[in-house]
């Protein structure tokens, strides 16, 4: 009995964020639009994109291999994966224990391995510009990320992403410096690898700037669903993230009632509206970055967790 | 038979085929008798040392040849770190053995490789084996020459006689160092064998010197940085398979060296030692990886991908070191564990990557990635193999690349309990430098995969490549599978290591084997836990999951057309990004103000018709800072030396007898 349930609130989890993630983008892309003062396009339209995807046919460039084809799958497997071993609304998820924080940053890193190599497999400019982008990009992200799960593991002394929340929802923590320049750089983070502005623009198209979207650009159909819905998985990945360990709080625990775990459940989305919210206020009001100065800001987020565990590691004896 | 005596008997077979090559190489059989055996005996090898770890009688057992030097005689013996090292060696070396039954017959002159392949296999058997100084040395010896002449088999390139030169000086002062090491050790008693060693007493000071010598020996052999300079040259100079065991192979049984002396003979060492190896360690990883990501030449690149995975290990190391020297015994044995992982998955997925470029030169007789492209459409077996080891040296889940960070990681955090705040400062550092390198080596596979074998073929022999031999393609799958069983159930592996880290450091890992799911916990203390499995089997069910909801519900249309690439595709396959331009980003990032690249950029004025030209030197700045003045330090001491070559005798004497006199009041002032 007390598996099925574990068994049922982990796949409430899984079916909650794949069904709740293009929601998300269409909120804050309603919301940008609103800030711009523009009607802007219904919430739920980017399920309406994604099932008009799916019904097109698939238009594939006659040099494509089997990785362009097999890398949609293999992309959005590997981020649903992650996105299901991040605590949402309860935590204690039956399979946390299966991977840790490290191995949720190793699993989207796959899914950037295999867009990057699906950029590169046309043999277009633009897909290479794409991927060589992508990859300078995560070469700063992804460091710092691991520095933070670095700052985050020696506060709660476990890499396990629901033991991090637990400990931060139950116990005296406190205000910590190490924990808010972990904050700050989990933002910068996340922006980056959401290819948000001013890292890169998700709306923008036929410009040299773009970085995701220069990737994806050969893709159509059902391929392209397939990349879209796991774009939206990883930025609700990181929202949920970032709500799950800075605000624990509302999490519900693995054996309370399900009056908390509804409790929970609208607590996670009212948190989600209001990341999203600032998301897209700080997008509003701030302008796309050249790609040669986006180092200075990624590797801002690097300094951040560098000096968050410099400082955990020194104060553990004081 | 025991286990000992058996494995000595493989090696001398090695050694017997060497000497059968040498008598036969020239005919036509020769390839694939020398090949067949040396797999038949490595595999026979590899049973054994397998069997002798994982055995419950873990008994070390000893075995005295009168050989060698007069009434010392050969000492071997077989103890846990032994048998692990040897069956990374014999696997490695029988893979290479079993690609080489296909690749060998590409080779124009075999009976310049033959014997030695045989030779240098049996030279990494012996120096795994040796249980004394002088076997070890001569060991080492033999197989630093065995892959010095398999460096210059292919002798009328330039190129190649400058790598086999540069191999051999540094080679040379690595054995001396090593030489110096064993001196320290033994003392002026004259017992040679490791367990007199292990009984000696030494101060502080003698141990940090041995401590700096083995750097120096072991680390010019393994490439820590900045002793790496040879490695770069000389890896990619040997034939693919040797190549592979060069890099994947001899590197480890350096490492097996460092463990030996370091760990075992030179007793308990201050904590600082810890920190000296850790800097290296960090430095290398971080820098081979940059280097890597800037190379176009796909064996060169590999070399120097094998410098990061070199600094990754000795992280490891340099963590177990520090930690032992604080009495924390479980930590260390988490440290020893990572590190002993990572050598065990970088000699799968290193040797794996070396056959696929060694396909890739065989059928297209290029190594320069700016002429490739596309081979994934001529040579599908190999590319795909080719990809899980790319997928592997990255890091990524499920395979065993991450299984090794992860432990390495796991130790990082567990060292926040070390007493000294020189450590608690550099840790934290180090670790930022370790994922940097995880980071940068995501970069150089996806590029190194992207160029290779993504876009269209820049070169008609990359249009019109051939897949290779069926046994080069089984060596590469025997290694992507063995990848992916480290990756999914790295319990057993971890349980097979225990025993050693048990010796060395005091401490084990708990049981895994016996753990729920087959995950992984690195400590009993923290609640960190991974399940490989249990990561593959979600990623498997998810994406099956996704294609079959895709093919129940969405469209099945698919039509073929040209490329999209907002409208102007362009037909010329020049247009694409080549290897430098993929890494033209990350090398503005991270290396616009080092002397490692020189861009220069010559742009005609306008009107004229001349084209723009760019051009892009990458070189290895410890040339220009350390070699370079060194070899004209030793040029200029030569040069004044050269007068005593042309001494009257009278001279002669006297100086024999005035340098007889300094040595003497040397040891009269050292006793």
């Amino acid at each position: 009995m007390e598996l099925i349930s574990a068994l049922l609130v982990q796949s409430m989890q899984m079916l909650l964020v794949l069904a709740a993630a293009p929601l998300l983008t269409g909120f804050v892309r309603k919301v940008k639009a609103r800030l711009l003062r523009r009607r802007g396009p219904p919430v739920v339209q980017p399920y309406r994109d994604i099932l008009r995807l799916l019904k097109k046919e698939v238009v594939v460039a006659d040099n494509a291999s089997w990785i362009f084809r097999v890398a949609p799958y293999v992309i959005f497997a590997t981020t649903w994966v992650a996105a299901a071993l991040v605590p949402t609304f309860a935590t204690g998820l039956l399979f946390s224990w299966s991977a840790d924080l490290i191995a949720i940053i190793a699993l989207l890193a796959s899914a950037r391995f295999f867009l990057a190599l699906a950029g590169m497999d046309v043999g277009t400019a633009f897909g290479g510009i794409g991927s060589s982008r992508e990859v300078m990009i995560a070469s700063l992200a992804e460091p710092a990320m691991l520095l933070i799960v670095f700052s985050m593991a020696l506060v709660a002394r476990s890499t396990q992403l629901s033991a991090v929340a637990d400990l931060l929802a139950t116990s005296e923590v406190g205000l910590r410096v190490s924990l808010g320049m972990a904050l700050l750089g989990l933002i910068i983070v996340a922006i980056a690898e959401n290819g948000r502005v001013p890292v890169d623009n998700p709306a923008t198209h036929l410009e040299l700037t773009m970085v995701h979207e220069a990737m994806v650009l050969e893709y159509s159909g059902r391929h392209l669903a397939m990349l879209e819905l796991a774009a939206s998985v990883k930025l609700l990945l990181y929202l949920s993230l970032i709500g799950c360990i800075f605000a624990p709080w509302t999490l519900a625990e693995p054996d309370s009632s399900t009056a908390s775990h509804i409790a929970g459940f609208g607590l996670y989305l009212a948190k989600l509206a209001v990341l999203g919210f600032l998301l897209a206020v700080f997008e509003t009001a701030i302008a796309k970055m050249r790609v040669f100065r986006l180092p200075d800001f990624v590797g801002g987020a690097l300094m951040l967790g560098l000096l968050g565990t410099l400082l955990l590691f020194v104060s553990r004896s004081l | 038979m025991t286990s000992v005596a058996f494995l000595m008997l493989c090696a001398a077979a090695l050694l017997g085929v060497a000497l059968l090559a040498i008598a036969s190489a020239r005919s036509l059989a020769a390839t694939s008798i020398v090949y067949g055996a040396t797999l038949v005996i490595t595999l026979a090898a590899t049973a054994a040392s397998v069997a002798a770890l994982t055995g419950y009688s873990v008994t070390p057992a000893d075995l005295m040849l009168p050989i060698g030097l007069p009434w010392i005689g050969a000492h071997f013996r077989l103890d846990a770190l032994a048998a692990f090292f040897l069956a990374v060696v014999n696997v490695g070396g029988a893979a290479a053995s079993l690609y080489a039954l296909g690749y060998g017959e590409h080779e124009d002159e075999p009976h310049r490789v033959l014997p030695f392949f045989a030779a240098f296999l049996a030279g990494m058997n012996f120096v795994v084996l040796a249980n004394d100084a002088f076997s070890y040395l001569l060991s080492w010896e033999f197989m630093s020459l065995a892959s010095w002449a398999l460096v210059i088999a292919h002798h009328r390139e330039p190129e190649n006689r400058r790598a086999g030169f540069v191999y051999l000086v540094m080679a040379s002062i690595g054995t001396l160092a090593l030489l110096l090491a064993f001196g320290l050790l033994t003392g002026t008693d004259g017992n040679y064998t490791f367990e007199a060693i292990r009984a000696g007493a030494r101060t502080p000071m003698t141990a940090a010197i041995v401590l700096a010598l083995v750097l120096i020996g072991a680390g010019s052999k393994a490439g820590l940085v900045p002793l790496h300079a040879w490695l770069p040259l000389a890896h990619p100079a040997a034939p693919s398979h040797v190549s592979a065991l060069m890099s994947g192979v001899m590197t480890k049984v350096a490492v097996y060296g460092f463990i030996r002396i370091v760990f075992d003979l030179a007793g308990a060492l201050p904590w600082w030692s810890g920190a000296l190896v850790l800097a290296i360690g960090g430095l290398s990883a971080v820098l081979g990886v940059l280097q890597a990501l800037m190379q176009d030449d796909t064996k060169r690149l590999l070399a120097y991908s094998t410098i990061e995975n070199i600094g990754i290990v000795f992280i490891g190391l340099g963590l177990a070191l520090a930690f032992r020297a604080n009495a924390m015994e479980a930590a260390a044995a988490l440290a020893m564990t990572a590190a002993l992982l990572h050598v065990l998955n970088h000699s799968l997925f290193k040797s794996l990557l070396f056959f696929g470029a060694g396909a890739v030169l065989v059928t297209t007789g290029e190594r320069n990635m700016d002429r490739l492209g596309g081979l994934i459409h001529r040579m599908p077996v190999t590319s795909f193999l080719f990809l899980v080891g790319c997928t592997a040296i990255s890091a990524l889940p499920p395979l065993n690349g991450f299984v090794s960070e992860w432990l390495t990681f796991q130790a990082i955090l567990l060292s926040p309990d070390l007493p000294q705040w020189a450590l608690k400062v550099m840790v934290p550092a180090v670790g930022g430098l370790l994922a940097l390198a995880a980071a940068l080596a995501g970069a150089t596979f996806v590029k190194m995969f992207g160029i290779t074998f993504l876009g269209r073929p820049r070169s008609d022999e990359a249009a019109t490549a051939q897949e290779v031999d069926r046994f080069s393609l089984a060596a590469m799958a025997l290694l992507a599978l063995l990848c992916l069983i480290t990756g999914i159930v790295p319990g057993f592996f971890i349980d097979a290591v225990a025993p050693i880290t048990r010796m060395l450091t005091g401490g084990a890992l708990p049981l895994q084997a016996s753990l729920p799911w087959l995950t992984i916990v690195p400590a009993v203390a923290s609640g960190s836990s991974y399940n490989g499995l249990l990561v593959f089997l979600f990623i498997a069910t998810s994406a099956m999951l996704a294609v079959w909801t895709i093919h129940r519900f969405a469209s099945h249309a698919i039509r073929r057309g040209p490329a999209w690439d907002c409208g102007f595709p362009d037909a010329s396959p020049l247009t694409q990004y080549s290897g430098s331009s993929f890494a033209q980003p990350i090398r503005r990032v991270f290396l616009a103000r080092t002397t490692a690249t020189h861009e220069e950029v010559v742009m005609p004025a306008p009107g004229d018709v001349r084209p723009a030209r760019f051009s892009l030197v990458i070189t290895d700045p410890v040339w220009t800072w350390m070699y370079l003045p060194f070899a004209g330090a030793v040029e200029f001491a030569s040069l004044q030396l050269n007068h005593l070559q042309f001494l009257t005798i009278r001279r002669y004497l006297s100086l024999v007898f005035f340098s007889l006199v300094a040595l003497l009041l040397v040891l009269a002032i050292w006793s």
